[in-house]
């Protein structure tokens, strides 16, 4: 067995979860340290897997581990990735750095800002790697039982970042709701994996978790007729499916910094993920009957998403929506079950990561120099953060799809693949991209231009280097992906191609 | 030097994207050596255009200079530069107008990189609409344009930026809106996007085929619909034009010199590129409609300039006027496409494009060299300007009279040949469209004596608001304009010929 | 004829009542403040046992022993060993309990029960079952009314006596019935004479109704649930853990080999009757803990609806679902300990119960803070705790046996569960005391806590993450009842 590369980087978050946890409470800046040595690890590690992947010409699943873990059941700890789960787990290790940099933040005496998290930084960080760990482990699990392991250890971090690290207003309330819906989603589902195992068992003999098997484990049309809309669902609730959108706006408002980077940036992929590799996948017969009614949620959380967001007047709340309306699109084209629409869904999720993960990060920045996120109240912004504005404006043009970043070459594919199952939606949902464009760039023009309110002068304090890095290495992601579309889409084609057999080359 | 002749149009295209990032790395503070230097980056793509210019062989068909990079090979897109007559043209107008615009711009003294970087940008947007053989690319570049011009007016407007730049930003968006379904509609039906294979193909379809669920004759007209709507926004063709007279009344100086100089011809240019070629059919159905559009922008353009009493919304008033003969030479052609009639009026239209861009770039500018100096542009305070500024006097009049369509002067010639073109075919349109150039003749007269004419303005004759002449660089920017707007009124013929092959080639 | 298997069989028996003799003998030479160390020679000793068990006392091939009254096969073995280990960490729990802490008699009736609880694993015969089962539950009845001076604890010792009493003999009376039409008492007879037809199924199902009532009670199942909360409230901690725990464990040892092992024939009638109690449990035990302010009064509740999930296991009537229980049962031991010892090692110090003085506890000591997440979220089944992969065994094997409505009603009920206990952890990590001076008031573990939590959380992640060892056993387990 080679290098067990996949297992290192899921397994150090934990293993750097506990460290943290072990050292003393008051060694503030050792603990950030080691989070940021651990993050820096893994982000390496986790481009090593894609460059490997992308140019080695690798297509199926790779990097394959194996470990018997409970045979009786059929459980193995098994990890390997394919062209859709590698951009997800380098984006996984991108937002993981730039999360604990913005996170870093120490008291400024001068300005009264405490940016990042001065309290129990300890705690923080070892949920954080915990919730991180677990993302690792959905994207890399080739066994149904190790996906659900990992999609519940990602859940529950949640609550406690969001409601001890909260905003103080809603935190209690976001985060529960939050993980109630997360948990209703996933157990929703469970019942349906454990109802596959079965019939697996039932058809063919044998008595395995693991979905490279459960590929070809023969399910009846009207079993995955019946049990297609529960897995599929129940995960993309954590997608932010419109109508079980509700919590994820809540949950981004309520949510600390980087909490709310992780949870847009990759949390809501790790819902999209698990319903396009469970859902679509292993009950394809069930994709293709249900499509229609997937493709009507998406496209109204597509247009819908954008429409509130547009009325939003605090900042979070209009991100919040935002990935509403663009996770609606990573849906639209899974839910178009061919070539483009998938590509374009693989790379939306990579896109769509990086860029709200950028957009939470300046709020962050903003928001904990100003003390406010409400819009109107905002102003001026460019002058004393020209650094951060020029990151949310080129999130912003990303966010509208404009051309020459990664939401462009997302987006497209997404439209075309739905004007290849029904054009009406397609004219719809393209509503959106106005309506985005008229939010983003107003959002940007009160935010960052005009005269700054009289009471935030003198208030705004630069933001430091860590800071600027993290924005430099989102930024760098959405501008050289939108440029060059082959650093990443010829992957994701490939992981396409695997789902296109699935589904019968449809 | 290979390298140089194999790479030309990318090397053009890139130039200036290139030089705004290096721009970005040079100190803020040096004002000066930022001009320059931004001054010096937009003259290689034109040195480089002269150069393409050169070897251009207009009896050549097809697209010269061509490279093709792979770009999105998931969508089978490619990076696929290519120009012909029409678009070579384009090109020489833009590279043109770009210094000039930036030497316009040296006046402004806050935030000179960004605002230097993004007329940069500008520049490689605009040429990569005008260069892209591919569809896909041509959207990439006719948003990538859009996003400088927003900031541009935005940032460095005038009093009303904020409500004018949104507005051009979700016209034209929604206007992209329609491009981008009809491209996908495109690309989803061939598998490419390559217009040299679409040429071809779409054409070649079988009329009883159905596509999409839908006949061809259906899907065609939705298609043509949706990418006239885009450009006629964006060209733009009444009733689409109202976010124009706010967009270049906010926009700074050069900001309105090469919206109404380059940007309003993207739209044009979809129409002769994409829309021509592709609809002759739907051309030839909506002919009529389309000639009544150009014809009420005709009118009702010098009607509203005439009413205006702000300078520089009586001129970009008269932007929508010009272009309408623009669109009169489209329509014309696509009802009578493979005429000599149709080639007539479509060189016009080509060449009242290019003329269009050099004198309304022209007033534009003039406009902003007195709003700089007295901070109005309400024609009510000028008046008895003259006697004060002779140079400028003399220049604005000249100006003027190009736009006019005075004979001699660029602007008579194209809007003869499309008149000339468009007459047999539209008869009754292009009459009234003749009646419209009246109320041209009208409006400027009235511009010019609004401002020049009458007794000496004691009010900007002395003290603190003594109304100084046109200075040496003001000089630089605007004579290169004069020269080319008298070039083509007297000997047309070394651009009409490039113009009028690739026209006949085409059509 | 006396054989070594005989002893072999009975080995951790003997060595618990050789302790509890010891215990007793040593006691009396000990001073006051010397008693503590009652609970150190409790737990040691338990400890020994343990793996002198694990080593000398493996069973075989499952064999019926002393003419009958036993059975000693690996379910039996494998509880008894749980039984042992949750004895031990409650030894050490008890010990710094202000109150029972120091005396002797508190170990040694843990120990006298403890027995009854391992002879109620093995029992093979109902005459031996009942009297383990009343060996178990007596002195459950004194720990529980140990605290002389307090009233409730006087209440909860009383109340648990009455109900035990009058459940145990109704149960009873469900065994006369059965030796009457069988004419024999032994289990594994029972199955060839009780075949379908040839009683009634009304007997039948008066039969299992007098005996679910006997085992229910023990299982705190509704309706035999309303005594729970208030003993488990009234008791002293440690022993509040202990009943939900290990008792209970024990309730589920009997009930799976008896209608396992006797009414096999008669799988559709129990299981039932067995899936509707196990609905209602769960869902009137979640509902009802959510509105509970005392924290041993919402772990008492929680604790009826876990014996609803793990009853999910028993209804599904398969291999699976036999071993699905064991390890629910082995994860829910360890967890709901872990829980009880975290709300003893807290009202040790502070003599505050409720959830509201729970808050800034994080501050307090964050140690137990995270060890007291570690509890709640593995009792709210999520990973990498053991109530997680527990609870999806137990599920899966209800989907397995196409009990996909039961599954369903413990999905909604699990959700139920999740609201409540990040409720109450809530308190622990996001609200401060009112003075928000934490630092000033630590709640420091002293050495038994420290230790029993210590080993508690592990096995807790143990259980939740490198499961398939327990499984395994689980299994081993569960095969000896088919």
């Amino acid at each position: 067995m080679s290098f067990p590369i996949l297992s290192i980087i899921t397994f150090l978050p934990f293993v750097a979860a506990v460290v943290m946890l072990l050292m003393p409470a008051d060694r503030k800046t050792e603990v950030r340290g080691v989070a940021l040595a651990t993050a820096a690890i893994d982000l390496l590690l986790s481009a090593w897997v894609y460059a490997q992947y992308l140019l080695g010409g690798m297509t199926g699943y790779q990097f394959i581990e194996q470990y018997r873990w409970l045979p009786a059941l059929g459980i193995n700890l098994k990890f390997g990735v394919d062209g859709m789960s590698a951009p997800l787990v380098l984006l996984t290790g991108i937002v993981m750095f730039t999360g604990v940099l913005i996170s870093w933040g120490d008291y400024d005496e001068a300005h009264h800002i405490s940016a990042g998290i001065q309290d129990r930084p300890r705690e923080f960080f070892s949920f954080l790697f915990l919730l991180a760990g677990g993302v690792f482990g959905v994207f890399v699990s080739l066994d149904l039982f190790m996906l659900f392991f990992f999609y519940e250890i990602a859940v529950f971090p949640m609550y406690l970042l969001i409601a001890i690290w909260g905003w103080v207003k809603t935190r209690e309330y976001a985060a529960m709701k939050l993980t109630l819906y997360l948990f209703i989603g996933s157990v929703v589902a469970l019942v349906g994996a454990l109802a596959m195992y079965w019939t697996q068992y039932t058809n063919t003999g044998v008595l395995s978790f693991d979905m490279i098997q459960m590929e070809s484990a023969n399910f009846s049309s009207s079993f995955q007729y019946i049990w297609f809309l529960p897995v599929f669902l129940g995960f993309a609730v954590l997608g932010g499916i419109w109508p079980f959108h509700n919590w994820s706006p809540d949950g981004h408002v309520a949510a600390p910094t980087a909490v709310s980077m992780f949870h847009a940036g990759v949390l809501m992929k790790l819902g999209a993920f698990a319903a396009l590799r469970v859902g679509i996948m292993l009950l394809p017969e069930g994709a293709k009957q249900w499509s229609w009614l997937i493709m009507i949620f998406a496209g109204i959380a597509v247009v819908y998403g954008a429409f509130i967001a547009f009325v939003q007047t605090d900042l979070k709340y209009m991100i919040g929506f935002s990935s509403v309306s663009h996770m609606g699109l990573v849906v639209l084209g899974v839910s178009t079950l061919n070539h483009n629409g998938l590509v374009g869904a693989g790379v939306q999720m990579f896109s769509h990561g990086v860029m709200t993960a950028l957009f939470f990060a300046v709020t962050g920045m903003i928001y904990d120099r100003s003390h406010t996120r409400q819009i109107p109240e905002l102003g001026g912004m460019m002058k004393a953060l020209p650094f951060a504005g020029i990151g949310f404006i080129i999130g912003g043009l990303v966010s509208m799809g404009m051309p020459g970043f990664s939401g462009f070459v997302a987006e497209f594919p997404i439209f075309m693949g739905v004007w290849g199952r029904q054009w009406l939606v397609a004219v719809i949902a393209s509503i959106s991209i106005i309506i985005t464009a008229a939010y983003i760039m107003i959002a940007i023009r009160r935010v960052f231009f005009g005269p700054m309110p009289e009471k935030l002068e003198g208030h705004i304090s630069p933001i430091t280097a860590l800071d600027k890095l993290a924005i430099f290495t989102l930024c760098s992601c959405m501008v050289i992906i939108g440029i060059f579309p082959a650093v990443m889409v010829p992957m994701v084609e490939r992981g396409v191609e695997n789902i296109l057999r699935l589904l019968g080359g449809a | 030097m290979d390298f140089l002749t194999s790479h030309l149009l990318s090397l053009i295209l890139f130039v200036p994207a290139i030089s705004a990032l290096i721009l970005f790395f040079l100190p803020s503070g040096e004002l000066k050596l930022l001009r320059w230097f931004a001054f010096g980056a937009s003259l290689i793509p034109f040195a480089l255009t002269l150069i393409v210019w050169k070897n251009f062989d207009p009896n050549q068909t097809g697209f010269q200079f061509q490279e093709i990079y792979p770009w999105y090979e998931a969508l089978h897109s490619s990076l696929h530069l290519g120009v012909d007559g029409i678009s070579v043209s384009m090109v020489l107008l833009t590279t043109l107008l770009t210094p000039l615009a930036i030497l316009a711009s040296f006046s402004v003294t806050d935030r000179v990189k960004p605002y230097m970087m993004l007329f940069l940008f500008l520049e490689t947007g605009m040429l990569g609409v005008f260069m892209a053989l591919d569809l896909l690319i041509f959207f990439v570049f006719w948003e990538i344009g859009l996003v400088p011009m927003y900031f541009l007016i935005n940032q460095w407007g005038s009093a009303n930026k904020d409500y004018a730049s949104l507005k051009f930003m979700i016209y034209t968006m929604g206007g992209s809106l329609g491009l981008l379904l009809g491209i996908q509609m495109l690309g989803v039906l061939f598998g490419t996007y390559d217009l040299v294979a679409l040429y071809d193909r779409w054409n070649a379809l079988d009329a009883g085929s159905i596509l999409l669920g839908m006949p061809v004759h259906t899907v065609k007209t939705i298609a043509f619909w949706a990418f006239t709507i885009a450009f006629a926004i964006k060209v733009p063709i009444w009733p689409f034009h109202t976010w124009l007279p706010d967009a270049h009344t906010e926009a700074p100086t050069a900001g309105s010199m090469l919206l109404a100089g380059v940007l309003l011809k993207l739209g044009a240019y979809g129409f002769l590129r994409i829309v021509l070629p592709f609809y002759p059919l739907e051309a030839k159905i909506f002919a009529g409609a389309l000639a009544f559009l150009a014809v009420a922008a005709i009118v009702f353009g010098a009607f509203a300039a005439f009413g205006q009493t702000d300078f520089k919304r009586l001129v970009a008033y008269s932007s929508i006027n010009h272009m309408g003969f623009v669109v009169l030479g489209i329509a014309a052609a696509g009802l009578a496409a493979g005429t000599s009639d149709a080639h007539i009026a479509m060189s016009g239209a080509v060449l009242q494009m290019f003329n269009h861009g050099l004198s309304a770039a022209g007033m534009f500018f003039l406009v902003g060299v007195i709003y700089e100096r007295t901070h109005t542009r309400n024609l009510e305070e000028f008046g008895g300007l003259f006697p004060l500024v002779p140079v400028y006097g003399g220049i604005l009049i000249f100006m003027s009279m190009a736009s006019l369509g005075l004979p001699g002067l660029n602007g008579f010639v194209s809007e003869f040949l499309v008149v000339r073109g468009a007459y047999p075919v539209l008869t009754v349109y292009t009459a009234i469209a003749m009646l419209g150039l009246l109320f041209t003749g009208a409006y400027i007269l009235k511009g010019i004596a609004k401002v020049l004419h009458g007794p000496e303005n004691e009010h900007w004759a002395h003290g603190e608001h003594k109304l100084t002449e046109i200075n040496t660089r003001e000089i630089f920017v605007v004579v290169p304009l004069m020269v080319l707007i008298l070039v083509i009124g007297l000997w047309p013929a070394w651009i009409l010929e490039v113009i009028n092959k690739a026209v006949v080639a085409l059509f | 004829m006396f054989t070594s298997l005989m002893f072999t069989s009975i080995l951790p028996e003997i060595l618990i009542l050789t302790l509890a003799v010891i215990l007793l003998c040593v006691e009396p030479f000990w001073k006051e403040e010397e008693r503590r160390n009652a609970g150190w020679l409790t737990a040691g000793g338990l400890f020994l046992i343990i793996i002198v068990s694990l080593l000398f006392g493996r069973p075989g091939e499952p064999v019926s022993m002393l003419g009958g009254m036993i059975r000693f096969d690996w379910l039996g073995f494998f509880f008894k060993i749980l039984f042992m280990f949750a004895a031990a960490a409650t030894a050490l729990l008890l010990m710094d309990h202000e109150k029972a802490g120091r005396r002797g008699e508190a170990y040694i009736l843990l120990l006298a029960s403890l027995l009854g609880m391992n002879l109620m694993a093995v029992s093979a015969d109902l005459i031996m079952l009942y009297l383990s089962i009343e060996t178990a539950s007596i002195p459950l009845y004194i720990l529980a009314g140990f605290l002389l001076t307090d009233d409730r604890s006087t209440e909860a010792g009383f109340k648990y006596l009455l109900f035990g009493t009058l459940t145990s003999t109704i149960m009873l009376y469900g065994f006369s019935l059965i030796f009457g039409f069988a004419g024999t008492t032994n289990i594994y007879q029972l199955s060839q004479l009780f075949a379908v037809g040839d009683i009634s199924t009304l007997l039948a199902f008066s039969i299992f109704a007098l005996v679910i009532v006997g085992i229910g009670f023990k299982l705190a199942i509704v309706p035999l649930q309303f005594w729970a909360p208030d003993v488990y409230e009234g008791s002293p901690t440690p022993v509040a853990g202990f009943l939900s725990t290990a008792s209970k464990a024990a309730g589920f040892a009997v009930i799976v080999r008896f209608f396992f092992i006797a009414f096999p024939d008669f799988s559709t009638s129990w299981t039932v009757v067995l899936a509707a109690l196990a609905a209602i449990t769960m869902t009137v035990g979640n509902l009802l803990a959510i509105s509970q302010t005392n924290v041993k009064r919402l772990l008492a509740y929680s604790s009826i609806a876990h014996a609803g999930y793990a009853l999910i296991g028993v209804v599904a009537f398969s291999q699976l679902g036999a071993a699905s229980v064991v390890f629910y049962l082995a994860a829910y031991i360890a967890t709901n300990l872990l829980a009880f010892g975290v709300v003893m090692a807290f009202s040790r110090v502070t003599g505050l119960e409720d959830i509201k003085d729970y808050a800034g506890l994080s501050r307090r000591n964050p140690w137990l803070a995270l060890m007291m997440l570690a509890a709640f979220l593995s009792l709210a089944g999520m990973p990498p705790f053991g109530g997680f992969v527990a609870k999806v065994f137990v599920f899966a094997a209800g989907v397995q046996a196409g009990y996909t409505w039961l599954v369903i009603v413990g999905i909604l009920n699990s959700i139920i569960g999740v609201y409540y206990y990040l409720n109450a952890m809530k308190y622990v990590y996001l609200y401060r005391m009112p003075a928000e001076d934490e630092e000033k008031h630590p709640v420091p573990l002293t050495r038994p806590y420290a230790i029993a939590l210590g080993v508690l959380v592990i096995g807790v992640i143990l259980v939740g993450t490198v499961f398939a060892p327990w499984f395994s056993w689980s299994d081993a387990a569960a095969l000896n009842l088919f």
